[in-house]
């Protein structure tokens, strides 16, 4: 019998240039940090990418004053359809170094070359176009006749889609007239560095824009810091709680876009083969490394044989491995520490008496690495079901009526997203209406838009990302 | 003809529809606001003095209204909340005579500010089929898929009712937190508390379920922190902080921060707290920020 | 084995499978409505990241001698005439002059009347003749006509059938009809394979798609096959998929393989290799044989030769260097 092998297709590391050494973007220049610096490894390979530097509380102090002048001087005083025009410039300056920006990505955080390339990417870029739009209407926007930015802001992005968050939280800030102090994660700073660039071809006017580049203490002196009027976070619910706490008692604003434990739940009579993709998608997307993760399938208990038994035929077919490989469906895990919580809590799993199946499928010798796993026999009561895995593990739960289906769904004090399979549009919209999350995919997973809200309901955060809705959070509270 | 001697009212709580006192048997004296100085304050009545525990019980009881709340059409809710007003407008009479004894404002005065609290349920029973549409709406994906968001109740909301406006200011407070579909737990005014317990009085006769509002008396600095660290309580209301003895709202938020919750801060700069201005056209804000926006996408195919 | 009685056995398996006593219309609606919907947008985009499969070097090379093998060479005009049919198949014995190692395709495929022309030339050499039967394309004819098509092409030494299902009895839920109908043909086949063509350019829906797929395999079709080539769209990556699902499911079902054949709209050696990953990744690799898929086409055969004489040389060849009866005007 014959058997159809892929030959390695690896997109090129040729089209970035990436240096030995990064400091921090203040004020539209490169300026070394004073903390200590940290290394940027590719997660596929252990590879040392990068020395980053370290910004100390006075470098942000620094970054947050050139923040501060920029819109003082330039950004609050320039007309919406001029900030519109440098927006427009980013979205195609993206647009045209995509497939740089793809590769730096997928180096650098170790989702495949696919993903960057079909979704990160173009999806950034459509963010900062459908945000340029805004800049000059946003007395249309529905917050009053003339609404105004909070000033400067800072936020600080995950790892699981470091261009993409960057772009949810640059683009709205620049449209609505703030300034932006960024931090990317630590393990994955470089799609950052080089978007600095694309702000410096733009030229965007120094200041409006700075990226400084460290771990959590470089984080908090943001949150901390005086002259930050608003905090935009994307994590860990933890994280979040941190922040909260640390700007209570203040007049400073937040939007927290925190964990999840989302719901993917299957009825009998659903489109049964979209429905296995959709689980995949819900789950395997980026190695399950996304915090609207469809980590949770509740299947109908008629079906539930067959369709854990579809999933693991489909689970058998995605290849795992180089993340620059064209073919590559699931890539490296982003780092030890991931790789380390991810493997702790499967072994909780198995402890707990869930039983476990991965793919079988073979792992490269170095770097961080999981094989697509699927949990079933699980209930509520397991930790597999209650903690966010945050990476490439499913855990199959079963209902028997729609009631218990959304009892169960809503059972987590997580509230971000939920997925509904069935052909019957009624229950649809009652399931919609009844599950407690920000976003409801109903035949369909883990779909993203610049024009639709994203947030969670309950500890997965509050505030709205994208679309109008998004808007209010880098305005002064005037609806 | 012999003066007729009165009957006096007995002023409790009001949770889950019914006016129990205070699970802790403790009871406060409340007197007039003086309106000239030196005067002596004038009693007027003993209010249930709420403790942690009646808190605790009015959670239950908001929670347990919530989603018949909010699963009730916006429509009926509107009705119910305009419903509030005509009952309160047969009530006019007391309302003013409590609000005048409880602010020391001159009787015209409070006339007006009745008038006002009156209008403000009117003005909110009219969003609650019209903020749907004018905060949710269809987002033009770039895909073969509907996308729709509308906003949603956050769930059970704590309410610290200012502690100046002792109708207007509760009205403004409350209103805007059920017409949407949440349930409330309101801490009243400390001192003022008398306007409140009439107001439950009108809820617990026009067609609000019970549990969907409930009031506690006494002191917020008492009760607060037990509100704002309570796991079942989706948000909190930190306005009547403003001229509490001995407040601490950025205490109270890092409490709610330890679930998340949604929060107004009292009106201010800083670290100080200061009463809003009730007369004007209150906004939106009040009502938003105890809503969730959901967005559902469903793939359009043959 | 008689016509009557192979239709009397497709009936019986058929009663057996549905679990009734009586195969009814009834019957056969209930139990093709109770396939599992396709959602149109999740199938798609399925089918189009089967398509970003990025097929290199030696997986390329073999991806293209095994589509080469997979054609049925393809010629269905009125204008054809006997030259023009023992061009085609001298074209199948030998698809590239200059390269003696590159394969075969499966079949030569022609009207009823040009059977005994491909039959004469291609003799024992493994290369089948496929005749068109059934009042191809439009099927708009009675049975008995249909069955007599179906005979004189078998008579004439056809390998494989080609019939069309009656779209028009399909889509008015007269299931019944077009069982029997694929059923009598079957059984009018003999030992010939027979492909069951569904039109789903007019079917329309992919639910539609999936229903026809399961009514013929359960009439006994032995390949389901998306289209006449004369009715746009033909042979979609999206409807193929749907197929694809079926003929895996109706093995998981029954134990038994059903072939796929995509026909129509397949140009390019790049389609081709959608559709074989498509093949590997939706049904298996059981599938990758030309005994269970085959590509319906004509000017496909010579752009996967162009490819193949680009891996083979390391430079990018011509319409020139590839030597064909009826060349196309288009060089």
């Amino acid at each position: 019998m014959p058997t159809f092998e892929y030959a390695p297709a690896p997109e090129s590391r040729a089209v970035v240039d990436v240096d030995s050494t990064y400091g921090l973007f203040i004020n539209g220049d490169w300026v070394d940090g004073r903390g200590t610096a940290f290394k940027t490894v590719n997660p596929a390979t252990e590879e040392v990418l990068a020395d980053i530097h370290e910004a100390s509380p006075d470098d942000v102090d620094l970054a947050v004053k050139a923040a501060r002048t920029a819109y003082t001087r330039v950004w609050s005083r320039m007309s919406g359809a001029d900030r519109g025009k440098y927006l427009f410039r980013i979205a195609r300056i993206l647009q045209e170094r995509a497939r740089e920006f793809a590769v730096l990505e997928t180096l650098d955080n170790g989702k495949p070359i696919k993903e960057t390339r079909d979704v990160d990417i173009p999806l950034a870029a459509a963010h900062f176009f459908y945000h340029a739009g805004w800049a000059d209407k946003l007395s249309y926007a529905g917050y009053g006749p003339d609404p105004r930015p909070h000033g400067v802001v800072g936020q600080i992005i995950p790892w699981n889609f470091p261009l993409l968050m960057l772009a949810w939280k640059v683009a709205p800030a620049l449209a609505t007239g703030n300034t932006v102090v960024l931090k990317p994660a630590e393990t994955t700073p470089l799609t950052a560095l080089l978007f600095a660039q694309v702000c410096q071809q733009a030229e965007l006017p120094p200041g409006v824009v700075n990226i400084v580049t460290g771990a959590g203490d470089t984080g908090q002196a943001i949150v901390d810091h005086p002259g930050i009027d608003k905090i935009a976070f994307t994590g860990s619910t933890g994280v979040g709680k941190m922040i909260a706490r640390s700007i209570a008692g203040t007049r400073k604003k937040a939007t927290l876009e925190l964990g999840g434990k989302g719901a993917n739940i299957v009825f009998d009579d659903a489109p049964i083969d979209q429905t296995v993709e959709g689980i995949v998608r819900g789950i395997f997307f980026n190695q399950g490394h996304v915090c609207c993760a469809g980590s949770r399938l509740l299947v109908q208990e008629t079906v539930a044989d067959e369709v854990v038994r579809r999933l693991q035929r489909r689970l058998s077919t995605l290849r795992v491995g180089d993340p620059l490989d064209k073919n590559t469906d699931v890539g490296a895990i982003n780092s030890r520490a991931q790789l380390d919580r991810i493997t702790s809590l499967v072994d909780a799993g198995e402890a707990e008496g869930a039983e476990r199946w991965d793919n079988g499928c073979a792992l490269p010798q170095k770097g961080f690495w999981f094989r697509p796993t699927l949990f079933s026999g699980v209930t509520q009561t397991h930790r597999i079901a209650q903690e966010e895995i945050f990476g490439p593990v499913l855990s199959v739960l079963t209902f028997r009526t729609p009631q218990e289906a959304v009892a169960k769904a809503n059972n987590t004090p997580y509230g971000l997203s939920a997925g509904i399979w069935t052909d019957k549009g009624s229950r649809i919209l009652w399931m919609a209406d009844q599950l407690k999350a920000g976003v409801v995919w109903a035949n369909t997973f883990n779909q993203f838009d610049p024009t639709s809200p994203f947030g969670g309901y309950k500890e997965s955060g509050y505030g709205r990302e994208g679309g109008r809705h998004g808007l209010e959070a880098y305005l002064k509270g005037s609806i | 003809m012999a003066e007729r001697v009165d009957v006096r009212k007995t002023y409790k709580l009001y949770i889950g529809g019914k006016f129990p006192r205070s699970e802790s048997g403790r009871s406060y004296e409340v007197y007039a606001a003086p309106t000239r100085a030196g005067a002596s304050p004038k009693f007027l009545a003993n209010a249930s003095q709420g403790s942690r525990k009646d808190a605790r019980d009015a959670v239950t009881a908001a929670r347990g209204a919530q989603a018949g709340w909010a699963g009730a059409t916006a429509y009926n809710r509107g009705q119910v909340l305009y419903r509030v007003a005509e009952v309160m407008e047969g009530r006019r009479a007391q309302f003013v005579e409590e609000v005048r004894a409880s602010e020391g404002v001159s009787p015209s005065k409070a006339d007006s500010l009745v008038s006002q609290a009156i209008d403000r349920w009117v003005w909110y029973a009219g969003w609650s089929d019209k903020l749907p549409q004018v905060l949710g709406g269809l987002n033009p994906v770039a895909g073969p898929f509907f996308n729709i968001s509308a906003p949603e109740p956050s769930g059970v909301v704590a309410v610290l009712a200012p502690q100046e406006s002792s109708l207007l200011g509760l009205v403004s407070v409350i209103a805007p937190a059920i017409v949407t579909g949440n349930s409330v737990v309101v801490v009243s005014s400390k001192e003022r508390p008398l306007p409140a317990i009439t107001l439950s009085e009108c809820l617990a006769t026009s067609d609000v379920p019970g549990g969907v509002v409930n009031i506690v008396t006494g002191d917020a600095v008492e009760i607060a922190p037990w509100l704002a660290s309570h796991r079942d309580v989706n948000g909190i209301d930190l306005t009547g902080a403003a001229g509490l003895q001995g407040e601490a709202w950025g205490e109270w938020e890092r409490a709610a921060a330890d679930t998340l919750k949604r929060v107004i801060r009292p009106g201010g700069a800083g670290a100080a707290a200061i009463e809003p201005d009730w007369s004007v056209e209150p906004g939106l804000q009040r009502m938003s920020t105890f809503l969730e926006t959901k967005t559902v996408w469903h793939p359009k195919g043959r | 084995m008689s016509t009557t009685d192979t239709a009397v056995d497709a009936t019986a398996r058929a009663r057996d499978l549905l679990g009734v006593s009586r195969l009814t219309n009834q019957a056969l609606t209930s139990w093709l409505h109770g396939l599992r919907g396709v959602d149109q947008v999740g199938c798609e985009a399925r089918a189009a990241g089967l398509g970003t499969r990025s097929i290199k070097n030696d997986s390329k090379r073999w991806a293209i001698d095994l589509a080469i093998s997979m054609i049925d060479l393809t010629t269905l005009e009125g204008a054809d005439t006997h030259g023009r049919v023992r061009g085609l198949a001298a074209k199948a014995l030998s698809p590239d002059p200059s390269d003696l190692t590159t394969p075969r395709p499966a079949a030569v495929c022609v009207y009823g009347d040009m059977v005994a022309t491909a039959k004469e030339v291609l003799g024992d050499s493994g290369v089948k003749v496929a005749a068109v039967a059934t009042a191809f394309p439009s099927g708009r004819a009675s049975m008995p006509v249909k069955l007599l098509d179906t005979k004189d092409a078998v008579t004439a030494g056809a390998d494989e059938i080609d019939m069309v299902i009656d779209r028009g009895a399909f889509l008015s839920g007269d299931y019944l009809t077009v069982f029997h109908q694929i059923a009598q043909t079957k059984a009018a086949c003999g030992d010939a394979r027979l492909k069951v063509i569904m039109e789903t350019g007019e079917l329309v829906t992919y639910d539609n798609v999936r229903r026809a797929s399961w009514l013929s395999m359960l009439a006994g079709g032995d390949f389901i096959k998306t289209s006449t080539g004369k009715i746009q769209p033909a042979a979609t990556l999206p409807v193929t998929l749907i197929m694809l699902e079926a003929v895996r499911d109706w093995r998981e079902l029954t134990g038994e393989m059903v072939g796929v054949k995509p026909a129509g709209g397949i140009k390019t050696s790049k389609d081709a290799i959608k559709f074989l990953v498509a093949v590997n990744e939706v049904a298996g690799e059981d599938w990758l044989d030309n005994q269970w898929f085959r590509f319906g086409a004509s000017s496909l055969l010579n752009d996967l030769l162009l490819q193949r004489q680009k891996m083979k040389d390391g430079v990018y060849s011509s319409a020139t260097y590839i030597a064909d009866d009826s060349p196309s005007t288009a060089y």
